[in-house]
């Protein structure tokens, strides 16, 4: 048996590839099953209006079962965007990336939250303990344990 | 004062079990039958009939893992019984109380639905008149749910699992009709799972009350990396967002192939079963870490489980040192349990029967002191205060290079070894100033000298008191340590024995009785001197290290005598010596744990520090 991470990001590649991205997010690269990239930009009114921002994906074996690590690009000239959420490392603090993740959810669904959380976005900055965090990060954002204390952005 | 204890009214049981000691090592003639003898020996050297308590020790009962089972199973009828639910969702709802069972009727009865809604067994729906409650017992009767169930009826608050949480071998309620199956014909569209995008037509799907159907494969998965990685005890279902918990005899059925099932991979399978062995130690551990009554044995691979209600309650601690063993031996797979084996398989470490304390995690056997002192006891020795402390008390630094510096004698005129700089001791000025008149400085600074002198004795003073009653525990500690060497050089002198005497094993085993003892009574003698550190003076005080002293004494004499050397005429001697000095030393043993631990009963002891728990020493000295 093929292994199941192997047969699902197959599965959700060719649906990417029949069917297409939604709106704003657009697939990068998805040369192997281990890191997909892809770019996503928030559509209409928001404080994000014309930034494109990279977002990878890395996937282990457990991956439906365990949730895959998911960030922002910040190198070669890529910028993480400005977000009370969003590290400038690139790391991502999102409940579904961490205690709420299902295996039901896809890369896609992963994509679409993150453009709404985004979009939902009032104000334009980084997490207060920024410059801490940042300083000690792990490289694998799963590696962190989050505190997920704020849902309204 | 000290001879009241030494010939209290106790000494009517010594000359007893002297006499018994005696019986069991002197009959020499009728030994024939090695086993019964090994198993009456132990027997020989007890100072106090079994079955009598002693005030050092406290009622505990050893539990297995299936024990444990016992007492939850007896948890969940129970719960069945009142609410008139499956044992699986009674076991969910217990479970999700953390096994409180009053708070758990009380909150049913107050709202059956808003608590089986919380504890993950029904899919919270729009508010519905009918109570689950009424549901009842038909609930266990009802029907395979189909994914077409209409989920109005009352009779569908509960999902239709079996009752065979506690029969792990058997699934007798799910084989036949696979209740967690989600039959495909009922679709119109072919089944994928929204998991592995599987859309094969052979696929097992399964799901819970909430609809949410996956492949078996992912379901497999999902439970294994749940139990194995995350040792969850309640896991959920894997649909994003739902609350259900799965029943054991879901994760069961996922698990473990149902009799007649076409066979798998029985690596997987051995696998599998494991997971749900697991599984099962999972609940027990979550059983017996909602119970104050119960603690887990510490000891590694041992899922033995001790219930000792008298130290459930933290306030117990200051009276009690709930010192407990599992009844195991050993470690992993060599254990076994101690009453089929007793004195043979003990020496070493290999064979040490899991002794831990009940109330704290510090050390095994920290009798006769309470948890709330042995704690501040090695706190203090960890600490490096005590080292800076020492520091302090015992050396300056040269003004120059800022070296540190002890001077050991010579007069004040100091030159630093290091810089070469040059200056007095008392004022720490540059001697140059002194000129040949050393004792000038005494002159020109008399009051601040003075005061330095004096807070320095003062503070060397507490340092020295620390340092004796450090130095003796950190020695009996390394005895301990060195106990091991000690076992194996007292085998070899026994092996030694059998060749010079005629004594058999058996016989010659009183030297290991002997290191046994010692060993024990060294563990005693160090927790002694953590006790008297913190103990107020006074007549409690010195009754206290009389005690101590003599035991030391004892057991002083008793290891000379097996450090000694061995000379085949006077083996009869030594060994009439060492049994004799063993049960003495096992005697003043018995009077230190006995009195220490009478004294937390009657609230004896008084304590030169605040300890928690204890009346503050301030308030209680007026």
């Amino acid at each position: 048996m093929a292994s199941i991470s192997a047969r699902r990001l197959s599965k959700e590649l060719s649906e990417i590839r029949s069917e297409g991205c939604p709106v704003g997010i657009n697939l990068v690269q998805a040369d192997d099953f281990a890191t997909w990239l892809f770019t996503i930009e928030v559509m209409g009114e928001s404080l994000y209006q014309g930034e494109v921002h990279t977002l990878q994906f890395r996937f282990d074996t457990s991956y439906p079962i365990s949730s895959p690590a998911v960030q922002f690009v910040v190198t070669d000239g890529k910028q993480a965007p400005v977000h009370p959420h969003v590290y400038s490392n690139g790391h991502i603090c999102a409940s579904i990336l961490g205690n709420e993740w299902s295996p039901v959810l896809s890369v896609v669904a992963v994509c679409v939250t993150l453009q709404s959380m985004l979009a939902s976005c009032k104000k334009k900055e980084r997490p207060v303990d920024n410059d801490r965090y940042v300083r000690n990060a792990p490289d694998n954002p799963k590696k962190t344990r989050f505190h997920y204390d704020d849902d309204t952005v | 004062m000290s001879s009241d204890y030494e010939f209290s009214d106790d000494d009517g049981d010594y000359y007893v079990d002297d006499e018994d000691m005696i019986d069991g090592t002197q009959d020499e003639s009728g030994q024939s039958d090695d086993d019964m003898d090994m198993d009456a020996y132990g027997d020989d050297f007890k100072v106090v009939p079994k079955g009598k308590r002693k005030s050092y020790e406290v009622d505990y009962d050893s539990l297995s893992q299936s024990a444990v089972e016992k007492l939850i199973n007896d948890d969940v009828e129970h719960i069945c019984g009142i609410f008139g639910v499956d044992a699986s969702i009674a076991s969910l709802l217990l479970r999700y109380m953390s096994w409180n069972k009053e708070r758990l009727i009380e909150k049913y009865m107050d709202n059956p639905s808003a608590i089986t809604v919380a504890a993950g067994i029904t899919v919270p729906e729009p508010p519905s008149p009918s109570a689950p409650i009424r549901s009842g017992p038909s609930s266990a009767t009802q029907t395979t749910p189909t994914a077409r169930r209409p989920t109005r009826s009352s009779t569908s608050k509960f999902p239709s699992f079996g009752s065979s949480k506690s029969t792990p071998s058997k699934t007798p309620s799910i084989s036949p009709a696979q209740p967690f199956a989600t039959p495909r014909a009922a679709k119109s569209e072919p089944f994928v799972c929204p998991i592995c995008f599987d859309d094969s037509p052979t696929l097992r799907t399964l799901s819970l009350d909430c609809k949410h159907a996956f492949c078996s494969g992912c379901w497999t998965a999902y439970l294994s990396s749940k139990i194995r990685d995350e040792a969850e005890h309640a896991i959920r279902c894997m649909a994003e967002g739902c609350a259900l918990v799965t029943p054991d005899p879901f994760i069961q059925s996922v698990l473990v192939p149902e009799p007649g099932a076409p066979a798998g991979d029985p690596a997987e399978e051995a696998e599998n079963a494991a997971t749900w062995a697991r599984f099962q130690e999972l609940v027990v551990r979550h059983f017996v870490a909602s119970n104050p009554n119960l603690k887990y044995c510490p000891y590694p691979s041992c899922t033995n489980t001790v219930s000792c209600p008298s130290a459930a309650l933290k306030a117990s601690l200051i009276t009690v040192v709930p010192t407990v063993s599992c009844g195991a031996r050993g470690v992993g797979g060599q254990m076994s349990q101690s009453q089929s084996q007793p004195a043979q398989s003990s020496l070493g470490v290999a064979g040490r029967e899991h002794r831990f304390c009940f109330g704290c995690p510090i050390e095994s056997d920290h009798r006769p002191v309470v948890c709330g002192v042995a704690r501040m006891w090695l706190k203090k020795c960890r600490d490096d205060s005590e080292t800076a402390n020492w520091i302090k008390s015992n050396t300056k630094e040269c003004t120059m290079c800022q070296s540190t510096i002890e001077k050991n004698g010579g007069c004040n005129h100091m030159t630093c070894k290091k810089c070469k700089h040059e200056f007095c001791w008392v004022c720490m000025g540059p001697w140059s100033e002194h000129g040949t008149a050393w004792y000038s400085c005494n002159r020109y600074d008399e009051k601040g000298g003075v005061d330095a002198r004096d807070a320095q004795s003062k503070s060397r003073a507490s340092l020295e008191r620390y340092l004796h009653y450090y130095n003796r525990w950190a020695n009996h500690e390394q005895s301990a340590k060195l106990s091991l060497d000690l076992y194996a050089k007292t085998e070899k002198k026994m092996e030694d024995m059998q060749i010079t005497s005629a004594l058999t094993w058996i016989e010659v085993q009183f030297m290991k009785k002997a290191v046994e003892e010692v060993d024990k009574c060294r563990m005693t003698l160090k927790w002694t001197y953590a006790m008297a550190y913190y103990l107020a003076k006074g007549n409690e005080k010195d009754l206290f290290e009389d005690n101590q002293r003599d035991l030391e004494k004892a057991v002083e004499d008793l290891s000379e005598l097996l450090e000694s050397p061995i000379e085949a005429e006077n083996i009869p001697a030594l060994r009439q010596k060492v049994t004799d000095k063993t049960v003495y030393v096992q005697k003043r043993n018995e009077i230190v744990l006995e009195d220490t631990a009478t004294g937390f009963l009657d609230s004896r002891w008084k304590w030169n520090v605040t300890v928690d728990g204890f009346d503050d020493p301030e308030k209680s000295d007026n």
